[in-house]
């Protein structure tokens, strides 16, 4: 890393702007604005301050349709708007996809759409978080806010998440490093704990690893849970782990005054995904029993949390949850993204703010890229090559405001600094816009002639 | 436009009007004494009429609501509905999304609801004092949720929160001194400590008793109490352990029948499958301890914490029929409904959607009768409480008081509650014949007479008609401004401000709740 020198030059400063990178939300940066562009920002780890800066890098400017040759051509908003509403108004299984780096206000217009015309809404949940949503409803959900660990907590456990490089203001603003109420001397009254096949970043600044085997998630915990509940270990290493070290660690967990597991996708994406989760989410809720615990899920993108929460209280189901019937449905493994797109079922899809080109699987982008796409971003990606419809949207938190869910569940209100580039619009407006003009164009199907009360719910 | 309900039979508190045969007319969205012959006429002929009903505590929107939505879809799943072009798919039983919330209160004649628990932190998911958008001040469990933040309890009003040198008393009292110093149109509306523990009445007395001497503001004229307990049911039981708890009902309403500083709802249980949610953390995780279901916790920084925990209440069940029974022996005891609410403390103790069940029973000794006999539920009813031996029946006023007009005068409202001209048209009609009706005997008429309104009329626009939902309107939410102040509020903020910048995870400016969630406000001025 080479020295920087600060930045003198620019018109003013915009303060407490939230950061549109990762769950950790960091409502604490300053934008050095200059000439309606951000020039530098304070406070913000590289992760974030590099997107908000180079927010004109490979950036979708203006709306495009996909012409006979294949070639992506530039049209007017009125042309692409329509294009794409008649995508959907014409498509009987629709998938709106995404939705994790935008506002919640964007996702309100995209479940009334989803509603009408009967689509499938999902998120990045399907592909990151999803497992350990499923744990949660498996097994139950001890959380609590950042501030409540940066306050109390005195061990603090990451397990499959390099927060040092993910999340990297994770350990200074929440966990590690920062002072606390009754933390007042910070990092020297924390103990930090790394459980992680890989010695990552994190592992390095903590002050116990546990590399214990690759996929040895499950049997790990499994052998802590045991020790917890008084029984004893009959196998002398357990996934790669001594087991006095276990005993160890399982002393060391109930002793904390409060305890905190932060996980990451190491954990719910091994051998046993969702049922590493569930037993992790038992032993906290053992370790309730000596002292107070607590976990969180470290999640990625700054919304993808809002998304599952803004979905729950729609309709009850967190993601992956399909209106093709009318009313809605979430069953995992039929009614999510990639099973979809597996079994070719989608005849229209739709990308909001996430990136699938990159991120699916092979047999999944094969679908996607003999339907109709969608697509509305605000940088150029490999779905943007897939897309038949691009329709540029604007940077939340940068160019307009709204609302996104920290990774534990507080909501933020990320305020506008700068003006978007003019031929953008904002990620509500291409919705709102796109669920007017499918309304005209298709009347609403699946409704019910009168309401008929569900017997169960009686 | 212009409305006229008629002949209908009225029931308003409020107005002292019980059960007569009038007519009630109401112009753009408020009730007026007089209406011009274009008046379209509704006829109601020998229905209920009645003030919309008021929910003086729930859980509806609170964040810890949407935790119990996404972590139960097999609720979801119970109370799925098809769209109809009135009305969007609704879903769940105990926690139904936030539309079906809407749509199963309008259809209960309810027109209003207040929110119990929102921490300022996450108000704004909530969307409803100027920085967080609320209406009062709700106190949960004091210190006690502190003291879970190390996963302790205090146990009885005198137990000090670790680490902090105060009780749980002196937070309750100065709370209410500075409500009644502010001039707040609701009183401290608390939830005591030791909810749910078998001995818990001593501590409930102590909670009642001090704010004893607190004067009332002179500016509050509405409400007559200092302070409101809610789910009182919960905090009515004598005994050691559960294997010899027992109702203290009786001694509790002897308490409010004496004192006329307090008001309480009930938190009734319903014997249905739900979902606890309580900011009561401690407790939640005692329960967990002994189902073993799925428990969620869910603490927020300097503020609350909150546990949910799925629950089961069965008939079968000795300690839930003994808690059915409490609570309807607080109805039952307490010999002003005034004093009383009609709450489940959804969806603690069970759903809102049961309220017309339990005015069936409220209204039935019969049934209640029955249902002893039948073992519907277990026999500790007989053995622990002095349900069998009640035998008074409420009739349509008293319901009319505890689910109307006791709620509005409780809160100190202006607007609503009442038939009064000036007030909002708040309105529900109810499809019962009250001159041709034995509640006692037809209790099941009763209760589905009160399941569907036949109209339910908010703000003057019909919602429901002839037991559909025809119409959906915004919400609106109401919130006090309380004014004259400024200098001391401003010398709180900087006081508070090192404290706040050091200790909580996000920026003072990004800490208020924006105008922006604010859909049609209603503004409480309240002035020094």
């Amino acid at each position: 890393m080479t020295y920087e020198p600060p930045i003198t030059d620019y018109d003013y400063i915009v303060e407490n702007c939230t950061c549109a990178f990762c769950g950790c939300n960091c409502d604490d940066l300053d934008y050095l604005v200059k000439d309606n562009h951000v020039v530098a920002v304070r406070h913000a780890c590289r992760l974030g301050a590099s997107k908000i800066m180079e927010d004109m890098d490979q950036r979708l400017i203006v709306p495009m349709i996909r012409d006979e040759n294949g070639e992506l051509m530039e049209v007017d908003w009125d042309t692409a708007l329509d294009k794409a509403a008649e995508y959907i108004a014409n498509s009987v299984r629709p998938v709106f996809y995404g939705w994790s780096e935008t506002s919640t206000e964007c996702m309100k217009e995209g479940v009334a759409l989803g509603e009408y015309i009967g689509a499938v809404l999902d998120n990045q949940a399907t592909i990151c978080h999803g497992p350990s949503l499923q744990a949660v409803q498996n097994a139950g959900y001890p959380i609590q806010t950042l501030g409540e660990v940066q306050n109390r907590a005195d061990v603090i456990a990451y397990s499959g998440s390099n927060a040092m490089n993910s999340h990297p203001r994770h350990m200074a603003r929440y966990a590690v490093f920062c002072r606390g109420y009754f933390r007042q001397r910070g990092r020297f009254d924390r103990t930090v704990i790394t459980m992680d096949p890989k010695f990552s970043d994190t592992a390095k600044c903590s002050d116990k690893w546990i590399g214990f085997e690759q996929n040895g998630d499950y049997g790990f915990y499994n052998a802590i849970r045991a020790v917890l509940r008084g029984k004893e270990l009959y196998q002398d290493v357990i996934s790669g782990i001594p087991k006095e070290d276990i005993y160890e660690l399982a002393e060391e967990m109930k002793a904390a005054e409060f305890g905190v597991l932060f996980f990451g996708l190491g954990l719910t994406h091994t051998l046993s995904k969702q049922r590493n989760i569930d037993i992790a989410i038992k032993m906290v809720q053992d370790l309730n029993r000596f002292s107070k615990w607590g976990l969180t899920p470290m999640r990625g993108h700054f919304n993808v949390n809002g998304f599952n929460i803004f979905m729950a209280f729609e309709c009850g189901f967190a993601f992956g949850v399909d209106y093709c019937r009318g009313y809605p449905r979430y069953m995992m493994g039929e009614t999510n993204t990639i099973d979809l797109l597996v079994r070719k079922e989608p005849d229209c899809f739709m990308v909001i703010a996430a990136d699938p080109g990159a991120h699916f699987p092979n047999g999944a982008n094969q679908h996607l890229a003999n339907i109709p796409v969608i697509q509305i971003d605000i940088h150029w990606g490999p779905s943007t090559e897939l897309a038949d419809v691009v329709l540029p949207g604007s940077f939340i938190g940068v160019e307009c405001a709204g609302t996104s869910y920290r990774m534990d569940g507080v909501p933020i209100y990320m305020k506008k600094a700068i003006d978007k580039p003019e031929t953008c619009r904002d990620d509500e407006w291409i919705v709102r816009e796109l669920k007017e003009r499918v309304m005209k164009l298709r009347e609403e199907p699946n409704t019910a002639p009168k309401y008929v009360p569900n017997p169960n719910a009686l | 436009m212009e409305y006229i309900l008629k002949n209908g039979i009225v029931y308003d508190p409020a107005n002292e009007i019980n059960g007569e045969k009038k007519d009630v007319m109401f112009k753009d969205g408020i009730i007026v004494d007089d209406v011009s012959s274009d008046a379209k006429v509704l006829d109601v002929t020998d229905k209920i009429v009645m003030p919309a009903g008021i929910d003086p505590h729930a859980h509806v929107a609170g964040p810890k609501l949407v935790v119990g939505r996404l972590y139960r879809p097999e609720d979801s799943r119970r109370g799925v509905t098809q769209k109809t072009k009135v009305l969007r798919s609704e879903s769940g039983f105990s926690i139904p999304s936030c539309p079906a919330t809407g749509y199963r209160y309008s259809r209960l004649g309810y027109g209003t609801v207040v929110e119990a628990a929102m921490p300022p932190l996450e108000a704004k998911h909530t969307h409803e004092l100027k920085i967080s958008k609320g209406y009062g001040i709700k106190i949960v469990n004091p210190c006690g949720s502190e003291a879970w933040g190390w996963g302790m309890n205090v146990h009885g009003v005198n137990d000090k929160a670790p680490y902090f040198d105060v009780t749980s008393k002196e937070v309750i009292q100065a709370l209410a001194k500075a409500n009644e110093y502010l001039n707040l149109p609701h009183s401290i509306h608390i939830h005591p400590n030791d909810l749910g523990h078998p001995g818990n009445v001593p501590t409930t007395i102590e909670t009642m008793d001090a704010v004893k001497d607190i004067k009332k503001s002179s500016k509050a004229t509405i409400r007559d109490q200092v302070m409101h307990l809610c789910h009182l049911q919960f905090h009515s039981y004598t005994g050691n352990s559960w294997r010899d708890a027992a109702s203290g009902a009786e001694e509790i309403a002897k308490y409010i029948n004496k004192n006329d500083h307090i008001t309480c709802d009930v938190g009734q249980v319903t014997l249905d499958e739900t979902t606890t949610m309580t900011a009561d953390a401690p407790m939640e995780y005692d329960l967990f301890k002994l189902s073993g279901l799925k428990w969620t916790n869910k603490d927020i920084e300097c503020e609350t914490a909150a546990g949910i925990i799925p629950c089961i209440y069965s008939g079968k069940s000795p300690v839930n029929s003994l808690q059915w029974a409490i609570g309807l022996e607080l109805f039952l005891h307490i010999d002003d409904p005034w004093k009383v609410c009609l709450t489940t403390d959804h969806p603690n103790a069970g759903p809102y959607t049961r309220y017309p069940r339990i005015i069936s029973w409220l209204m039935s000794n019969q049934r209640r009768t029955e249902m002893i006999e039948n073992r519907e539920v277990h026999k500790w009813v007989e053995k622990r409480t002095t349900l069998p031996t009640i035998d008074r029946e409420y009739d349509f006023y008293d319901i009319a008081v505890i689910s109307r007009s006791a709620p509005a005068r409780i809160y100190g409202f202006e607007d609503r509650g009442q038939l009064t001209p000036g007030y909002r048209a708040d309105i529900a009609v109810y499809d019962i014949n009250p001159n041709d009706i034995d509640p006692s005997r037809q209790y099941a008429e009763i209760e589905k007479g009160f399941n569907v309104a036949d109209y339910t009329i908010k703000d003057g626009q019909i919602l429901v008609k002839d037991k559909e939902i025809v119409k959906v309107k915004e919400s609106q939410n109401i919130w006090v401004n309380v004014k004259g102040y400024e200098k001391q509020e401003q010398k709180v903020i900087d006081d508070i401000m090192p404290f706040f910048t050091q200790y909580y995870s996000v920026k003072w400016e990004n800490y208020p709740v924006h105008d922006h969630y604010l859909s049609n406000p209603i503004r409480v001025d309240v002035e020094k």
